[in-house]
């Protein structure tokens, strides 16, 4: 099987519904890039390359670049979903939903309940987020729980090339809003993908590491290195399950409970801070619906409760890691 | 402009049903039959019906929270709409959305909005859609005094210019955001503004749907036509308060009187043309007496209409989640 980058994954997975439906359109800041500039055409494609080449296929009417003005064009992607497009609309950095929030969570994700179920809203939106690019405070936040409070929204969080792939061809062709999740640190990140287009269903987790001893729980990112700390588990002699469960919202509550009941050990891993997150969101699921099972406190792996620091010496203390895993795992193995 | 007879009975039937309703959900929420915040839009008849006479099937409107009136205009069912302020299980959202959200896509009606500013955005979107489908539509934002401050209204005003959308920014100057006066919280103009994004403006007479309809002719045939976006500022009045149960401590005493004897749209059209001979003044009395019988049952019928239920919670969030 061919062997793609995370972000090739995303681009051919766009390209290939764009050839199949001519309604999806593309746009966002610098998605083609210089627009009415001197230079390039296609100068950019996305301020990390993940739409490169679409606009040379498709045209600038169907690959937009846009103004500096996320309301105005996130609130037009919601617009034109609600009257017959699809649009895939690039949220750059996550962090910037502070200006354009109320268009997504007001507009969008309501449309269909405030208007009697009569309303039907394909919109996508491409974010990227999370930290350990030096971006400091305002470009590197996870922010995805706020995104899975609000009903009507579906928030998918892709961990590997191949699940980019499936999850954002079958993000396309979902009727409700979905916030597609990129983390930019998996970008160069290589796996198996095929060229062949497929879909990946929402609310279904991936199992990624299968033993009876714990369960952990990790989101985005952190799938890998659940999947490292797994591996050095099993050669300490604790067998682990990882569960990735690609989307927030729906939540696959269904394969948590079951690895749990039999486990009796539950570690979540969680890129976000940790106040109503990912991570309490687990931790409170199981323990309402799985509690006779436990045999040990629930450990989370978590941000700290910080805005997202600059200096590299803080910024590898903040992100979840290996060693923060490996030492919750054996806690909760021992527990 | 001639006019034939047949268009100025259905402009001053739907201008007299948007009145008659306000007026009936004015009454009937004092008496605590309705449920939450009604925003009414009595007073502002001609500057809705006078843009939305120039729409058709292909042409989308965005509202703002004063929305009925829009919606009437583009051609909702005041029967569906007086039961979805009632808060009734087959009102024209199901009772989920209410005054503030009322909505009829299938009528190009993309919703009242509950955030101040909150549709133009959308709107540009509705007008992507029409340039890229090649459908000929076109797209109306209504905004109000208050929402020409918003800096969605304004970013959507350079989108839509950028982008060359088939859009008209109609924005309904009643004088008042909420209490405060527009003279005060508007900088600038609103013609100003427009010709700062390079769109050109256009003021109509909010009281007269003459003065609207032939104002809105040439920016909606200039976006049709693909010349891209225009504004208008149309100038009215609200008779009521910005919601239902506000003392309007701010305005002027006699304020609302002087304009509902002076500047009454629907007396200033009547008054147009009778006096031209154009139609007798018992045929507009006729039109009365069906709007009211109209609104008499919408109520009649909201009333005797079940509410929604527990099933119903739950439903229309999604159309699959797994």
């Amino acid at each position: 099987m061919p062997k793609k980058t995370y972000r090739q994954a995303i681009n051919e997975a766009i390209a290939s519904e764009m050839r199949r439906d001519h309604r999806v359109i593309v746009m966002g800041e610098d998605n083609a890039g210089g627009a009415g500039a001197p230079g390039e055409k296609d100068a950019w494609g996305g301020v990390l390359g993940v739409t490169k080449g679409l606009q040379p296929e498709f045209g600038p009417e169907r690959v937009l670049d846009t103004p500096i003005s996320e309301s105005a064009f996130i609130g037009a992607a919601a617009g034109a979903a609600a009257t017959g497009l699809r649009p895939v609309a690039e949220l750059m950095f996550v962090d910037f939903m502070g200006v354009c929030f109320d268009q997504i969570f007001n507009q969008a994700a309501k449309f269909r309940y405030m208007f009697g179920g009569k309303a039907v809203t394909p919109l996508v939106i491409r974010t990227m987020y999370g930290a350990g690019l030096r971006a400091a405070s305002q470009h590197s936040q996870c922010l995805y729980p706020l995104f899975t409070h609000i009903p009507g929204l579906k928030v998918v969080l892709p961990s590997s090339p191949y699940e980019a792939k499936g999850l954002m061809i079958q993000a396309i062709r979902d009727d409700d809003p979905v916030i597609f999740f990129e983390h930019k640190a998996l970008y160069d990140e290589t796996g198996d993908v095929p060229d062949e287009s497929y879909t990946i269903p929402f609310g279904e987790a991936n199992i990624t590491r299968d033993g009876g001893d714990l369960t952990i729980v990790a989101f985005g990112r952190m799938v890998g290195l659940a999947n490292q700390a797994a591996d050095e588990l099993k050669r300490e002699g604790i067998a682990a399950t990882v569960i990735d469960p690609r989307t927030t919202s729906p939540l696959d509550t269904e394969s948590i409970l079951d690895s749990v009941r039999e486990t009796g050990r539950l570690v979540v891993v969680d890129e976000a801070h940790p106040r109503c997150s990912m991570a309490a969101d687990v931790a409170r699921l199981v323990a309402e619906e799985a509690f006779k099972h436990l045999k040990a406190p629930i450990k989370t792996v978590t941000a700290p409760h910080t805005p997202v620091p600059f200096s590299p010496a803080l910024e590898d203390l903040y992100i979840p890691n290996l060693a923060r895993i490996l030492e919750a795992a054996r806690a909760a193995a021992r527990g | 402009m001639q006019h034939s007879r047949q268009f100025l009975l259905d402009s001053y039937r739907s201008m007299a049903t948007i009145r008659q309703f306000e007026d009936r959900v004015h009454d009937e929420f004092s008496t605590g039959k309705i449920p939450g915040f009604v925003h009414l839009y009595a007073g502002e008849e001609a500057s809705a019906v006078g843009v939305c006479a120039h729409l058709d099937s292909r042409d989308a409107i965005g509202s703002t929270h004063r929305g009925h009136g829009h919606c009437i205009a583009k051609g909702c069912d005041p029967v569906g709409m007086m039961k979805e302020i009632y808060g009734r299980r087959d009102g024209l959202c199901g009772g989920k959305g209410g005054s503030m959200h009322i909505a009829d896509l299938s009528k190009g009606m993309l919703g009242a909005n509950g955030i101040v500013g909150g549709g133009s955005p959308l709107v540009c979107g509705a007008a992507l859609t029409a340039k890229y489908l090649k459908t000929g539509g076109v797209a109306i934002a209504f905004v109000g005094d208050g929402g020409s401050n918003q800096g969605t209204t304004l970013e959507s005003y350079n989108l839509a210019k950028v982008w060359n959308l088939p859009v008209v920014f109609v924005v309904e100057d009643n004088g008042y955001a909420e209490s405060t006066s527009s003279s005060w919280s508007v900088g600038g103009s609103q013609l100003g503004r427009a010709a700062g994004f390079g769109m050109p403006g256009v003021e109509a007479d909010g009281f007269d749907f003459f003065s609207v309809y032939e104002a809105a002719r040439e920016p909606i045939e200039r976006a049709r036509s693909g010349g891209g976006p225009s504004l208008m500022h149309v100038k009215l009045t609200r008779f009521y308060g910005h919601f239902e149960g506000d003392a309007m401590t701010y305005r002027a005493a006699g304020e609302i009187a002087k304009f509902r004897e002076e500047k009454d749209s629907l007396k200033i059209f009547r008054s147009r043309v009778t006096s031209a001979g154009l139609i007798d003044g018992a045929e507009l009395d006729a039109i009365d007496a069906q709007v009211g019988k109209l609104i008499d049952e919408s109520v009649a019928s909201s009333e005797a209409a079940a509410m929604p239920a527990l099933p119903d919670l739950t439903t229309d969030v999604y159309l699959r989640y797994a």
